[in-house]
C-alpha cells in the first residue's frame, strides 16, 4: 500500500519542475507595504503571487482576486486532486453507498460481524473526510485565487459543520463544493439558502429531525444567532420558536423512498440533491417572525424568513464585523465596520462589494502586519514558502499538521466555528505547538517516504526570502537565524519568527 | 557580539523567572480545579428529581427510574433527589465520605440559551453592566491571590476564564511526548520574541513543554486527536492531579460532548456514558491527589441546564438552571445544597426550564472566600457586585 503511494508521488515529483515555472519580473520589486498587503490578500507571499503582483500592480491584482479570475492549480497538484476518489463520485453516489451499507447492517444478526461491518463503514467515512480536507488544503496552498480560498475557509467556518457527526463525512465534500464555493464571493442570501438546503447542515444542526409534532430548535437558533443576526440582535425566544415552526419539514432525502403524501400536499414536496421539504412534517399554521406575519404556505415561508433575516441591519452589521475581524483586526474599528455594513445593505449582501469596501479603507492599510495568524493561515503561509514551486509529496500530512494546531477543517464540533482572534491561538501551549510544527515543516520530506531515504530540507532561503522577507526582518530574528546550527534549524527559526506569525 | 547576545538571551528573565515559579507551590495550601462541561449537560438525568411525578410525565422515554425500583439503579440522596446509576459506582464512596455535594438550580442570569454567549458570560464572571474589563474570573482570582496559587489550564488553548490577567500557562495533557527543543534551541526561539507582546507565553510554553516531558517521561501516552471528550478526561485526570499536586494550585479543564439534542438516553446511553466517564475521572483525580486531596476543592459547572421535558427526538434542548458539583477531601458534602424549589409545571422558568436560584458567582465567590479567606474588596475584584453565598461547603 505505502509503496504504491510513494511510487505515485515520485512520479509526480518528476514532472513538478516543469509545471511550476515562475513568471518573469516586469516592474520594480515591491516595497514592504506591498509585501504586507499581498500577505493579507493571499494566504502568504510566494514566488507566483509576487510575480503576478509585480505584473499587475495593486489595483488589477485586487480585481483579479475579487473575481477569482484564475483558479488553475499547478498541474502536479491538480493531478493529486484528480487522483482522489472524491473527485470522481457525486454526493448521490456516496449517499447511495451509505444507505446500502446501512441496509446491509440491518440484515446482519451476528454481533461480531455487525461490529466489523460498522467499523468498515466508519473507515470509509473517514477516508472521504480526509480527502475533502486534503483537497481544501491543497487549494489553499496552491490556488492562484487566494482571496477566494480564504473566503471559502471563512464561510465554511461561519457555516460550520463537523465531519464526525452521523453521516456528515459523506456529505461534506459536496457541501464545500456546491453550497460554499459557488457563493464564496457572491451573494450572502444565496449562501444562506445554499447551506439551509444542504443535507450536511440539516444533519449537523438536527433540523432533519425538526417536524410539526416534534420540534428541534437547534438549527433555528443557530441560523439566527450564528449565521445571520448575531447574538443579542433583538430577537426573542419567541422568534426562535417561530423560526423552528417555519423550518419544520425542512430535512434530508438520504434514502430513495419518496414520502407518502396526501394528494393536496404532493405539489408542495421538494426533493433534490439529498434535500427534502416534506409538507407532511411541516406546521402550516401562520407565524410571526421579528414582528412580520408569515402565512403558512410550505417551503416559501423559509424563503420569506431568510429574506427577512438577511435584510435586517443586524445581519449586515454582524457579517461585516465577522469579515473585518477575520481580515483586519481582532477588534475592528467601528468606522470600518459601519462602511462595510452600509455597502452590505446597499448591495443586498454582495460579498465582493463588502470586501472591496474593506480593502479600500484606510483602516485596512493601517492594520497590515498586525493580525496574528490563526493556525490555518500559519500552516498555509509556511507551506507556500516551504513548497514554493513544488508540490507537497503527501497531502495527508497537511491534514495532520493542521489538526496538530487545533484547527482541523470540518473538525470543530460546535456550530460557532473557530475563533478569529489572536487570544484564541497565542497562548503558551499553542506557541510551543506552533514552533514544533515549524520544525516539522522545516525538516521537509524526510519522514514522508516509507523506507525511501529522500532527505530534502526545503530551501526557505531562496529568492522570495531575499526579496520579500529578509529586508524587513527584525534584529532579534536575524540574530536567531545566525545562531542556527543546521539548515533545519534555520528553517525552524524563520518559520517560528514573529514575522512569520503575523500577516 | 552575537555570542554575547546569545548569552543574554539564555539568561533572559522570562524563562528563568518562570522556571523558578514552577516549583513554588507551598505545601498544604488550598488547591482549586474548575471543570467546565461545555455544551450544557442535562442535569435532570444526573441529579434525578425522583419525587416529582411531573419529571416522569415530562420524560416518557428518557427518565431515570426511581431509586427504589431496582438494584444497581439510582442512588437515593434525600427525599427529593437521586443520583444517576451511571455515576453511582464512582461517586457513592465520595458521597458517603461527604466529599461531594450537588447544588441544583445553579447557573447564570443569562437567558440567551446560547452556548457561546452563556459560556463566555460565565467565564467572564462579570455583571451585565460591566463592559470595560473583559478578563476571566479565574484570571482575576489568580491576580488577587498574588502569586500564592500558581495557575494553569490543562487545555490546548487558554480558556476565557484565565484570559486578561497576565500570563497563565496552558498545556493539554491529552497527549504527552518528548520535548521538540533542547535548552539552547528554546533560548534562541524565546530570544526572537523578547521584545514582543508574546515574550511571556513563548518562554512559558517552551519551558512548560520541557517540564511536562520530564514529568511524564515514564508514561509517554499514545497521541489522541482533537478535543478532550469525557473519555479523554478519565485518562487525563490522574495526570492533572500529578501536575497540581507538585506545582499548581489553581487549575482549569474543560470537557465537551454534552449537547444532547438527539438520543440522549436514560439510565444508559450517550449521556450516561459521558457522565460515567466524568465521574470515574473525578474519582481517579481524588485518589491521585493523595495527601493533597484534603486541601483540594473541585467545582463542576456547565453553561446551562436543558429543557425539563424531552424533545421530539428523545433528547433535550437548551435550558437554563443547572446542577453544579462541588468535590473535595475536606468539604462538608454528602448533601444537596443551596436554594431549592419543588419541581412542578408552575415552578419551571417559562414553562420549560429549571430556574436559577443559586447564582454561580455568589456560589463560587463563597467557596473562594472560605478557601483563601478573601475579604470583601478581594471578592469584589473577582466577582464584582456579587454577594457571596456561603453554603458552608468548604
Amino acid at each position: 500500500m505505502s509503496r504504491t503511494i510513494s511510487c505515485r508521488i515520485r512520479h509526480v515529483s518528476a514532472t513538478a519542475a516543469i509545471v511550476f515555472a515562475t513568471m518573469a519580473r516586469a516592474t520594480p520589486a515591491p516595497n514592504h507595504t506591498d509585501v504586507l498587503w499581498l500577505d493579507r490578500i493571499t494566504y502568504g507571499v510566494n514566488s507566483s503571487s509576487l510575480a503576478a503582483f509585480e505584473q499587475m500592480g495593486r489595483r488589477d491584482y485586487l480585481d483579479a482576486q475579487l473575481a477569482a479570475r484564475d483558479e488553475r492549480l499547478p498541474q502536479a497538484v491538480q493531478a493529486q486532486i484528480d487522483a482522489m476518489p472524491i473527485s470522481h463520485q457525486t454526493m448521490a453516489d456516496d449517499i447511495a453507498k451509505l444507505v446500502a451499507a446501512r441496509d446491509k447492517l440491518k440484515t446482519i444478526d451476528d454481533t461480531k460481524a455487525k461490529v466489523e461491518e460498522r467499523k468498515a463503514l466508519r473507515k470509509q467515512g473517514i477516508a472521504l473526510a480526509v480527502q475533502t480536507q486534503e483537497r481544501e488544503l491543497l487549494r489553499a496552498v496552491y490556488s492562484p485565487a487566494q482571496l477566494k480560498e480564504q473566503m471559502v475557509w471563512f464561510w465554511l467556518n461561519h457555516f460550520n459543520v463537523f465531519d464526525r457527526k452521523g453521516p456528515e463525512a459523506w456529505l461534506d465534500a459536496d457541501y464545500v463544493e456546491n453550497a460554499i464555493r459557488p457563493h464564496a464571493l457572491g451573494n450572502f442570501r444565496d449562501l444562506v439558502m445554499a447551506t439551509l438546503t444542504h443535507p450536511a447542515m440539516l444533519v449537523y444542526l438536527d433540523n432533519a429531525r425538526n417536524a410539526a409534532k416534534q420540534h428541534n430548535e437547534n438549527y433555528a437558533r443557530e441560523l439566527m444567532e450564528l449565521h445571520t443576526l448575531g447574538v443579542n440582535a433583538g430577537y426573542t425566544q419567541n422568534d426562535v420558536q417561530e423560526m423552528v415552526r417555519i423550518l419544520t419539514g425542512v430535512g434530508v432525502a438520504l434514502n430513495p423512498r419518496t414520502p407518502r403524501l396526501r394528494a393536496n400536499q404532493q405539489a408542495l414536496l421538494i426533493r433534490h440533491d439529498g434535500f427534502e421539504f416534506n409538507p407532511a412534517r411541516h406546521d402550516f399554521g401562520d407565524k410571526v417572525l421579528l414582528g412580520h406575519s408569515i402565512h403558512g404556505s410550505g417551503f416559501d415561508e423559509v424563503r420569506q424568513a431568510v429574506d427577512l433575516l438577511v435584510a435586517q441591519p443586524a445581519c449586515a452589521h454582524f457579517i461585516s464585523t465577522e469579515l473585518a475581524t477575520y481580515f483586519v483586526a481582532d477588534n475592528p474599528p467601528a468606522a470600518l465596520v459601519d462602511a462595510m455594513t452600509e455597502t452590505f445593505q446597499r448591495t443586498h449582501g454582495d460579498i465582493r462589494s463588502v470586501l472591496r469596501t474593506m480593502f479600500d479603507a484606510p483602516e485596512f492599510a493601517d492594520s497590515l502586519g498586525k493580525k496574528f495568524k490563526d493556525p490555518m493561515h500559519y500552516l498555509v503561509s509556511s507551506l507556500r514558502l516551504a513548497y514554493d514551486g513544488r508540490e507537497v509529496p503527501d497531502p495527508r500530512r497537511l491534514v495532520v499538521w493542521l489538526n496538530s494546531q487545533g484547527e482541523g477543517e470540518f473538525g470543530h464540533q460546535t456550530p460557532d466555528g473557530y475563533p478569529l482572534v489572536a487570544s484564541a491561538w497565542d497562548s503558551s501551549g499553542q506557541m510551543s505547538a506552533r514552533f514544533e510544527l515549524a520544525r516539522v515543516i522545516g525538516a521537509g520530506d524526510v519522514h514522508l517516504f516509507d523506507g525511501v531515504a529522500m532527505p530534502s530540507v526545503p530551501q526557505l532561503s531562496g529568492p522570495v526570502f531575499a526579496q520579500a522577507i529578509k529586508p524587513w526582518l527584525s534584529e532579534p530574528t536575524l540574530i536567531a537565524l545566525n545562531q542556527a546550527q543546521s539548515p533545519l534549524e534555520w528553517n525552524t527559526y524563520l518559520l517560528a519568527a514573529p514575522e512569520s506569525n503575523y500577516r | 557580539m552575537q555570542r554575547r547576545h546569545f548569552l543574554a538571551t539564555l539568561a533572559a528573565a522570562p524563562l528563568a523567572g518562570f522556571a523558578g515559579r514552577l516549583f513554588a507551590a507551598p505545601a498544604s495550601s488550598p488547591c482549586f480545579l474548575l471543570v467546565f462541561l461545555r455544551g450544557g449537560y442535562d442535569c435532570a438525568n444526573l441529579l434525578v428529581p425522583y419525587a416529582s411525578d411531573f419529571y416522569y410525565a415530562s420524560r416518557p422515554n428518557i427518565a431515570i427510574a426511581r431509586p427504589d425500583s431496582l438494584a444497581g439503579g439510582a442512588l437515593r440522596l434525600d427525599s427529593d433527589w437521586a443520583l444517576a446509576p451511571a455515576v453511582r459506582e464512582a461517586l457513592e464512596p465520595l458521597y458517603a465520605k461527604k466529599q461531594i455535594a450537588f447544588v441544583p438550580f445553579a447557573g447564570t442570569p443569562n437567558l440567551s440559551r446560547s452556548h457561546f454567549e452563556t459560556q463566555d458570560d460565565i467565564e467572564h464572571g462579570l455583571p451585565e453592566n460591566v463592559h470595560a474589563d473583559r478578563s476571566g474570573f479565574l484570571a482575576r482570582l489568580s491576580g488577587t491571590l498574588n502569586g500564592t496559587a500558581a495557575p494553569i489550564a490543562f487545555t490546548s488553548s487558554l480558556p476565557l476564564s484565565f484570559q486578561g490577567g497576565g500570563d497563565v500557562p496552558n498545556i493539554s495533557l491529552a497527549r504527552v511526548g518528548k520535548a521538540a527543543f533542547d535548552a539552547r534551541q528554546s533560548a534562541v526561539l524565546a530570544g526572537m520574541y523578547k521584545d514582543t507582546a508574546l515574550a511571556q507565553p513563548v518562554a512559558e510554553g517552551l519551558a512548560l513543554r520541557q517540564q511536562v516531558a520530564g514529568e511524564f517521561a515514564d508514561e509517554m501516552m499514545k497521541a489522541s486527536r482533537g478535543a478532550v471528550n469525557a473519555y479523554g478526561f478519565t485518562q487525563q485526570a490522574p495526570r492533572i492531579a500529578q501536575m497540581m499536586r507538585n506545582k499548581y494550585r489553581l487549575g482549569f479543564i474543560d470537557v465537551g460532548g454534552w449537547d444532547t439534542h438527539v438520543g440522549e438516553g436514560g439510565a444508559q446511553g450517550a449521556l450516561a456514558n459521558n457522565l460515567g466517564n466524568l465521574a470515574r475521572g473525578l474519582a481517579a483525580f481524588a485518589t491521585a491527589m493523595g495527601e493533597d486531596w484534603k486541601d483540594t476543592t473541585v467545582a463542576v459547572v456547565s453553561e446551562f441546564g436543558r429543557t425539563f421535558r424531552e424533545n421530539g427526538n428523545r433528547g433535550t434542548d437548551h435550558g437554563h438552571g443547572s446542577v453544579y458539583w462541588v468535590l473535595g477531601g475536606g468539604i462538608a458534602g454528602g448533601r444537596v445544597a443551596g436554594e431549592q424549589v419543588k419541581l412542578t409545571q408552575s415552578t419551571l422558568l417559562q414553562n420549560r426550564d429549571f430556574p436559577v436560584l443559586n447564582d454561580y458567582r455568589g456560589l463560587l465567590g463563597g467557596v473562594f472566600a472560605r478557601l483563601w479567606g478573601l475579604n470583601a474588596a478581594q471578592l469584589e475584584r473577582v466577582f464584582p457586585q456579587t454577594r457571596p453565598e456561603d453554603l458552608r461547603l468548604v
